[in-house]
Formats: structure tokens, sequence, C-alpha cells
């Protein structure tokens, strides 16, 4: 294990930032804290750091606890937010400050910068001034200089926040490739769930300071862990029908609630995807108006309006809407493939009802 | 409605042009060529004899002493204050903030008798003062005293907008990149408040040698003891030998030079901050 947390708290006054957490980083692994904002995650990242000391709980980096440690002590490489370079040096100073001060060799700190300047693409802005760069360079300034004295583990803070959309994307491909490359293990903070899902090999979920899910992108996808992560990962239809004799209704749709008293009510969500929709008004069981379409390039996001005036959203490929020949306005029948009860069955019921279909992957599903 | 609706007319941008200038001529430019004049009424023979006065030259050299040190002390001070306002968040942090601004409301004379009332013979602290033979009022620790006290914002009131403006992100990178927090204060924190720290060092010298009301009521007065240079021009001023009033403002007239020296510093400061900043904005545009 690379990175370990141990039932870590930590308060600021009486509000509790981030509230008993544990989970671990192994080695070089790329993960993300995603969360919104608020959430603890950054906290977390700087108490990892030692820019932060937790209230209670430890902190181990590669086995050892270093709660202990100064922030100088820990060997870290850390990446701000707005990336801090350092205003009045140029970005050779920059990148070469750790290394002054961990006193390496002039010689050798020539041939690391010279290394560094080569595998971020940036020779010949050694001279530049922070301000003189774009705010890509910048970012890979930071990250050079964040991995010069070669850390144990790499932290960034929002990597993607300052920069904007279109650069966004080739920075996150570029954050992918050089992890690939240089296999340092690392932990980035993001609000971005596609960011998240996209770059990372695992994802640890936070919301107001408590640790909801750790798993891999596809898992916090497909079984998110509770209703929070469902809906904070990917769009979801969340719908609370009432039972009736063992079935929960709400308008036309309804779901088997064998064993759930009368009256009661059941969380019940399903992914817009797990909707498939038909203009052969007989071949599903529900009747709706398509109200509106959003174009999202490959995949169409659409409103279905229920007699009752029930809305729910669906997804489909655009090749299926033309095949279907849909338009705003038409009345279609659909079902819904796959469903989570999310909360409150009162007896047991089976956590998920699928009725067979693989999950579509899985980009492109939570805009 | 005119094409050129939101300029002003010829007419009114010459006129008020000319009433800044001639308001600048008559009361500020006009007097200072005037100590310079008045100074050398009697000849640079009679100017020079002026000031190598015995009393001159001990003004001379107080007024500088409490220079040397005042300004450490509160670029000291300043630092502290301005990094704690700006970094830290605290209780009392308004108060401090409103204190750093009291000397500047608050009149010199009263701040020179403040000091009387604490440490005068018939004062808060006099007898004690006075049992272990420690003389602070007419002596020069006053007047270091009354400096400080009028002087106390300058560098903090400089720092504390460069500081907040640059926030804890610098500190804490070079924190994470080994440094120990003095190399992090001299070679992050003090090079991005270099200008401002500058700036305020000139204003507070300025204001040290140049002090009048409370460094009067505490210095007592005594020609080559605790007079400070604006005192002894106006000790000159008010002499009734012949060429007192010229040996006054040839006095003063190095205080006008060190005005003049502040001024000229005090410009360059600001000419070379634009650059930087039009710099920045430059880059940013393209």
């Amino acid at each position: 294990m690379s990175i370990e947390l141990k039932g870590v708290t930590k308060k600021f006054g009486r509000v509790a930032a981030v509230n008993n957490v544990t989970f671990s980083v192994k080695e070089g692994e790329l993960m993300a804290l995603l969360g919104p904002s608020g959430g603890g995650k950054t906290t977390v990242l700087r108490m990892i750091a030692g820019l932060e000391m937790p209230t209670s709980g430890d902190v181990f980096i590669r086995g050892r606890r270093v709660n202990n440690l100064s922030v100088q002590q820990r060997n870290i490489g850390f990446v701000f937010q707005n990336y801090a370079l350092f205003k009045n040096m140029n970005v050779f100073k920059n990148i070469a400050f750790g290394l002054k001060i961990k006193k390496w060799k002039a010689a050798d700190i020539r041939a690391r910068i010279g290394e560094l300047l080569t595998l971020f693409g940036l020779e010949g802005l050694e001279q530049r001034y922070p301000h003189q760069l774009s705010g890509g360079q910048r970012q890979r300034v930071a990250i050079a200089r964040a991995l010069a004295p070669k850390p144990n583990v790499l932290l960034l803070d929002e990597p993607f926040g300052a920069v904007d959309a279109k650069i966004r994307q080739e920075l996150r491909e570029w954050l992918v490739t050089l992890h690939h490359d240089l296999n340092v293990t690392t932990i980035f903070v993001t609000h971005d769930q596609e960011e998240a899902l996209e770059v990372a090999n695992r994802i640890v979920i936070f919301s107001g300071g408590v640790l909801e899910q750790v798993g891999t992108p596809r898992e916090v996808y497909e079984q998110p862990a509770n209703e929070f992560v469902a809906r904070f990962i990917g769009a979801m239809n969340v719908l609370e029908p009432e039972v009736r004799g063992g079935v929960a209704r709400l308008g036309e749709l309804e779901f088997p609630a064998s064993g759930q008293p009368d009256g009661h009510k059941l969380r019940i969500g399903f992914r817009p995807y797990a909707v498939q929709i038909s203009s052969d008004l007989t071949q599903h069981r529900y009747r709706a108006v398509l109200r509106h379409t959003f174009f999202l390039g490959v995949l169409l996001r659409v409103e279905l309006e229920l007699p009752s005036g029930l809305t729910i959203r669906a997804r489909m490929t655009k090749e299926d809407y033309a095949h279907q020949g849909l338009e705003d306005g038409k009345e279609v029948s659909f079902q819904i493939r796959q469903y989570r009860v999310l909360a409150g069955a009162a007896a047991a019921l089976p956590p998920e009802s699928e009725l067979g279909y693989p999950a579509p992957p899985l980009l492109g599903e939570n805009i | 409605m005119s094409p050129r609706g939101t300029e002003e007319s010829p007419v009114a941008k010459w006129v008020l042009i000319a009433i800044a200038l001639a308001f600048s001529f008559v009361f500020l430019l006009l007097p200072l060529v005037n100590v310079f004049a008045q100074a050398l009424a009697y000849g640079w023979a009679h100017y020079w004899q002026s000031l190598v006065k015995p009393d001159s030259l001990a003004a001379i050299r107080l007024t500088l002493l409490l220079a040397a040190v005042t300004v450490p002390l509160n670029v000291l001070f300043g630092l502290a204050a301005a990094w704690a306002i700006a970094k830290f968040d605290f209780t009392g942090k308004p108060i401090l903030i409103t204190l750093i601004d009291l000397p500047f409301s608050v009149s010199p004379v009263v701040a020179g008798l403040m000091l009387v009332v604490l440490f005068g013979l018939q004062g808060f602290f006099g007898q004690w003062l006075d049992a272990h033979n420690l003389k602070i009022i007419f002596a020069v620790p006053g007047i270091v005293l009354a400096t400080i006290f009028v002087t106390f914002p300058f560098v903090a009131r400089e720092l504390i907008p460069v500081m907040q403006a640059t926030g804890t992100e610098q500190e804490e990178a070079a924190l994470t990149l080994g440094a120990n927090g003095w190399q992090t204060f001299w070679h992050v924190t003090l090079p991005s408040v270099k200008w401002g720290l500058i700036y305020g060092i000139i204003l507070c010298n300025a204001r040290a040698m140049g002090e009048f009301g409370a460094v009067s009521v505490v210095s007592g007065h005594i020609a080559g003891q605790t007079e400070t240079m604006p005192l002894r021009v106006e000790a000159l001023y008010q002499g009734a030998t012949e060429g007192s009033a010229a040996a006054a403002f040839a006095v003063a007239s190095l205080l006008a030079l060190l005005a003049l020296l502040t001024l000229g510093i005090k410009t360059f400061l600001e000419w070379r901050q634009a650059r930087t900043q039009k710099l920045i904005v430059g880059r940013v545009d393209s």
C-alpha cells in the first residue's frame, strides 16, 4: 500500500470537514477524490501532504505513519489548484527550487531539469516567467516542479479547474499518459464526475466529509453504494411510488413490491439508458409523448411525458432515434429495463431488478 | 448631441489644466524653490556654515539615528503584522487592523502627550523610571518612541494588500518542495512583497525624519541633545540673530531634498510596478 488513511477526522472549530475516513491507495495507482465542493476532498489531500493535521486518525505513506512528519519530511509532490508558481522565478528556477533546497549538485539539477523539460514539452521556455506562459504550460511547469525531487506520491488539487474546456480534455489525456510513463502513485481532487471516470483507476467519493464509496469507475457507476453515489455519478431518474397490494405505483408506472406494507413509499432509481423506447406503440408496456430532444453528440437525451404528467429522462443513440423516425411530440411506448430500490424497502427486496440487458459503455452517460 | 458626446470641450480642458498647474505652482513649487532661495540668501559659505554648526550637526545626527532605529523596527513590525493579517485567521483581527491605523487618525501632538502621560515625571511610570534613573521624556528614548508611534502603520499598510493578494499558496508550494520556514520567507515571501516593502520603507523614513508634532512634545528642545532637524529648523527660525532665518532654511533645505528624493524613488517604483502590470496584462490579452 502506498498510502493509507485510517479513521481520519479533521475538524475546523466544531465542524468536521472530514469524518472518519478510511481508504488506501496502491503503489502506482491513479486515484481520484471526487465529490461536490465542500465534500472534504481537498482537506483529505492536504492531510496526506501534511499541509493539514488530522484531528484524529492515522495517515500512512509506504507503511510509515506520517502524522508527526512535517510536510517537508513526507517527500510528496503537490500541485495547487492555481499552480502557485513562484512569480519571481523563471521556469528553470521554479523547477530547480526543490532540488536546490535538497542540495542537489548543479550538474545533476541541470540534467534533471533537461529531462523534465523534454518530458513535459517545455523546451525553450526555461527563461520565461509564469506570467509569460499559457494556462496549460503553467500547469505542466507546476507538475514538473512537483515531480523534480522524485516524490513518493504526486498530489493534485483540481488540476484541470483553471483551464478552459478545450485544453482540459487535452490535459486529461496527457495526465493519463504521464502517469502511465512515470508510474508514480497519483491522487487528484476533482468535482467533475466525467473527469474522474475518464482519468482515474479508482475513485473515492466524498460528500459532506463522509466517504460514500471507493471503487473503479465501472463499480461506482454500475454498483453505486447508495443513492448519493447513484445520483452523483451519472444521471438518474428517481421516483417515490406507493405500495398497494404488493405493487408500488406512481402514475402509470408499476414496480413489484411483494411483502411491502400498503401505504409504504419506496425510492426507485433508474438510469436514462435503462429506458427503452419504441415508436411501435404495442411493443412496450407504457405509453408516453416525446417532449424534448437534446443533442449531446453521439447520444441523445429525450424527455418523456406520461399521460399522468410524470416526466422521465431517457437516453438513446442517434442511429436508433433516426431509425425509429422519432421527433418531438410523437407518441412512443417504453419500458424500464433495469432499476434499483434506493431506499424505503421495509422487507428485503432484490437490490437490483434486471431484465437481462447489459449496461452500455460508460462514457458520455453522465452528461 | 455632438459627435464627441463624452469629451469635454477644449476650453474646459485647458481651464482645468491651468487651474491645476497654477495651484501646484503657487502652493507646492514656489515654497520649495523659496526654501532653497532663502537658504542661499547669504551665499554658499553661510549655507555651509549653518549646516556644520555643532547644534545643527547634532540635529542631523539625531535625525539619522532616529531613522536608523525606527525604520528597521517598523519593517520588522510591518512584516509580522501584515503576515498575521494576510495569512492567518484569528479572533481580534479587525481590532488589530484598526489599531495599526490608529496613528493615522490621532494628532501627533496627542501622541506625544500620551507618552508624557505615561513616562513623564508625573506620569504613570514616572516614579518608577525616576527611581531607576531612566529618562525617557525630554530625552532621546522619548523621541524614538514618539517617532515609532507616528510611523507605526507605514510598512504594514503597504504590505497587507500585497500579501493578501498573493495568498499562501506559493509559501505552501515551497514547503511541499522541502523548504523550511526561513527559506520560504527568504526565497518566496520576501521577493513577492519586495516593492511594497521598499515603498513602505521610504515613506516610513521620510516621516521618521520629518516628524515634528509628536517629537516636539516629548523632546524638551535641548539644543545639541534632543533637537531633531525639524525642531532645529523651528529653533533657528525663531532665533533673533542675523542670518538665523537663512540657517533655518539651510537645514530645511536638507529635509526638502529628502522629500524630493523620496518623491523620485516613489515615482520610479510606481512606474516599475505599472510596467510589470502592463507586461502581465499584455500577456493575458495576447
